[in-house]
């Protein structure tokens, strides 16, 4: 079966510094991919080389087996949505404007959203549990509803790939699951292959069908959460110590040590 | 999930909410009256009173070839002399005004006008080496200073964009902002050593730069229009995509646009069509800047209204400020960025100090 994403030994560098070195990493439709490592391990970097925002050395990136670098951008967006870390929202838009944004790719130049764009961005902000701010200022939102809201905007691109850079940064417990729920439903039942870069360890065990650890520009460890999220594989990601316990959820739950100090 | 389908949180329209809806839909008919009402008011007020039927009865004989009953004189004054210069103010401040909006939007700064990457300062330059060189200022029907402002103009900007280095493939808005203005000021101070070293020519140098409309020509205008009408359409047809580009270069990318691409058309188009504004008028401040502003307070950010609106109203406010720079003194004429800033900028604060929210 062809992935829905593949990562063939990409190589990053900014100057001379080294991000990614030698990448392998292939997502299947309908399945997230969690990935997760220190900070500055290169994530950004991943989700932004997928994306040919940031230019690569070496390596190639295959979207349903088609190699991104022959893309045109208005391809690449028809193929791929992203939720950016940082996402700067321009004053003045609302919210529904900022998600027709999402149907970019899908617009001929001439073309105006039509009554269906409005539809699927509509959709995709009930979906993204942001239907009451529809008709809000984006620059007026929190800055757990402007990720919702830019989520919603990935959703109305519609596309087969989805990448997420930290989602749920700014979002509380219950819009976390919503976000998680929403994620593997679009998996499960939509066939979307999900890549989502996480930093709460127990959130991405309990929301991903399989986990990457990434550290030291390469990965340390892919599998299930069960396989990738181990002590000694987070102690050698992390530099720190953790507990993990199988008993208490469906899939591992990582717990610090108390007062997040280093091992006993 | 959370929030979904919660029709209570669905908040009323306030007041507020429906008297700027209600305006964004009188915009455009609002907007054409106003400049239709500044065409005739320009051509028929001036030191020989035209009555507005007169000139009506004029623009009806010579626009559309009826054959109405015209005084001969009313008519020079109206078709020679009057006409021109109002429709040469018109053009001129129509496309500052979309040229100012369309670089707010590619630079995404509050404080972009048609003049940010050097147009203006490029234009001053090349008309001082005219003017204080040994090139005639006229060659046959042709003004050099005209072709001289022209290249000058496009040549700094040129300059300012080539100059910078590419991130990643785009250059970021930031960095073409400060290298336009490195480009500015160099331009500038060169004019400014031009005007000091030859003080004979001076003052003529320093009317050019301050711009104006009392020699203009329907030359003028056939020389402006074949730039600022495919200007015009090139970037209304980019209303949509600016709109994208006001969230930052990488989620635009994202979205599937070409960033440095629709970058350079943008500001090729902006540029050669205010170089040719200011070619024919000079440098004339605070249009470009002001006028989409007002319109943003009126109608929101959306470009595809914020575009032609910008136009309509630049090219009236221009006419309307040309009026007062050859009314309001007699005799003689004010130097027209005397009205543009001297009117513009108080009603600019006015409009500033109503507004209760960010709105850029
Ligand atoms: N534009 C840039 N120029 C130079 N170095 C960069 C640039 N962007 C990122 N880096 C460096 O590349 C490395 C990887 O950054 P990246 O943003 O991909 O990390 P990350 O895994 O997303 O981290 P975080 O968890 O903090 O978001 C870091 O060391 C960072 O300093
Ligand atoms: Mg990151």
């Amino acid at each position: 079966m062809t992935a829905a994403l593949e990562i063939r030994g990409l190589h990053v560098a900014y100057g001379a510094r080294t991000v990614l070195s030698g990448i392998h990493l292939a997502v299947q439709r309908g399945e997230v991919l969690g990935l997760v490592g220190p900070n500055g391990c290169g994530k950004t970097t991943l989700i932004r080389a997928i994306t040919r925002v940031t230019p690569w050395r070496s390596g190639e990136v295959l979207v349903g087996n088609v190699p991104v670098s022959g893309l045109s951008r208005r391809e690449l967006a028809q193929r791929i949505a992203v939720v950016p870390q940082m996402t700067p929202l321009p004053i003045g838009y609302s919210a529904l404007d900022v998600v027709l944004m999402g149907r970019t790719p899908h617009l001929g130049f001439l073309e105006h959203e039509g009554a269906d764009d409005y539809a699927i961005a509509r959709e995709a902000l009930a979906r993204a549990g942001a239907a009451a701010l529809a008709e809000r200022r984006v620059d007026e939102l929190s800055g757990g509803e402007q990720q919702n809201v830019v989520l919603a905007r990935a959703l109305a691109q519609r596309t087969p790939v989805l990448l997420l850079d930290e989602p749920t940064a700014h979002l509380d417990i219950g819009h976390q699951m919503a976000v998680a729920a929403l994620v593997r439903t679009l998996a499960h039942d939509h066939g979307v292959a999900v890549l989502a870069a996480i930093h709460d360890l127990t959130l991405a065990s309990l929301s991903c069908d399989r986990v990457a650890v990434m550290a030291g520009g390469g990965l340390l460890a892919e599998g299930t959460p069960e396989q990738a999220l181990t002590v000694e594989n987070i102690e050698r990601a992390y530099g720190v110590r953790v507990r993990v316990l199988h008993d208490a959820a469906p899939a591992p739950v990582i717990v610090p040590y108390s007062g997040g100090a280093i091992a006993p | 999930m959370t929030g979904a389908g919660n029709i209570e949180a669905w908040p009323q329209p306030t007041r507020a909410a429906m008297v700027r809806a209600s305006l964004r839909v009188a915009a455009y008919p609002l907007s054409f009256a106003i400049l239709f009402a500044a065409l005739l008011l320009g051509t028929a007020i001036g030191p020989a009173a035209i009555g507005p039927d007169e000139v009506v009865r004029v623009l009806l004989r010579h626009i559309l070839h009826i054959n109405v009953q015209t005084e001969a004189t009313a008519d020079t004054i109206v078709w020679q002399i009057r006409f021109p210069r109002v429709l040469l103010a018109g053009l001129v401040g129509g496309t500052l005004g979309y040229a100012g909006a369309a670089y707010q939007g590619v630079f995404r700064n509050p404080l972009a006008d048609p003049y940010l990457m050097g147009v203006a300062s490029g234009a001053g330059l090349a008309a001082a080496l005219v003017i204080v060189g040994p090139l005639p200022l006229m060659w046959g029907n042709i003004s050099i200073i005209t072709l001289a402002a022209f290249l000058g103009a496009v040549g700094a900007v040129a300059l300012s964009y080539t100059l910078v280095a590419r991130v990643g493939g785009v250059t970021p808005v930031s960095t073409l902002i400060l290298s336009g203005i490195a480009i500015s000021t160099l331009a500038v101070s060169a004019t400014s050593y031009l005007m000091l070293t030859n003080g004979e020519d001076a003052i003529a140098v320093l009317s050019w730069l301050m711009g104006g409309f009392n020699d203009s020509s329907w030359r003028k205008m056939w020389f402006i229009l074949p730039y600022t009408i495919p200007a015009a359409v090139v970037i209304y047809l980019h209303g949509r995509v600016l709109n994208v580009m006001q969230l930052d270069e990488q989620q635009a990318q994202q979205l599937g646009i070409d960033i440095s691409r629709t970058q350079v058309i943008l500001l090729v188009a902006a540029s050669l069509a205010s170089a040719a504004a200011v070619s024919v008028a000079g440098i004339i401040g605070f249009v470009g800047l002001v006028v989409p502003h007002a319109v943003r307070l009126v109608v929101g950010p959306d470009y595809r209204r914020l575009l032609p609106l910008s136009t309509v109203l630049g090219a009236a406010v221009l006419i309307l400020a040309d009026l007062g720079a050859r009314t309001l003194v007699n005799p003689g004429e004010l130097p027209i960025g005397v009205i543009t800033a001297g009117l513009g900028a108080p009603f600019f604060l006015f409009l500033l100090r109503r507004q209760k929210k960010a709105y850029l």
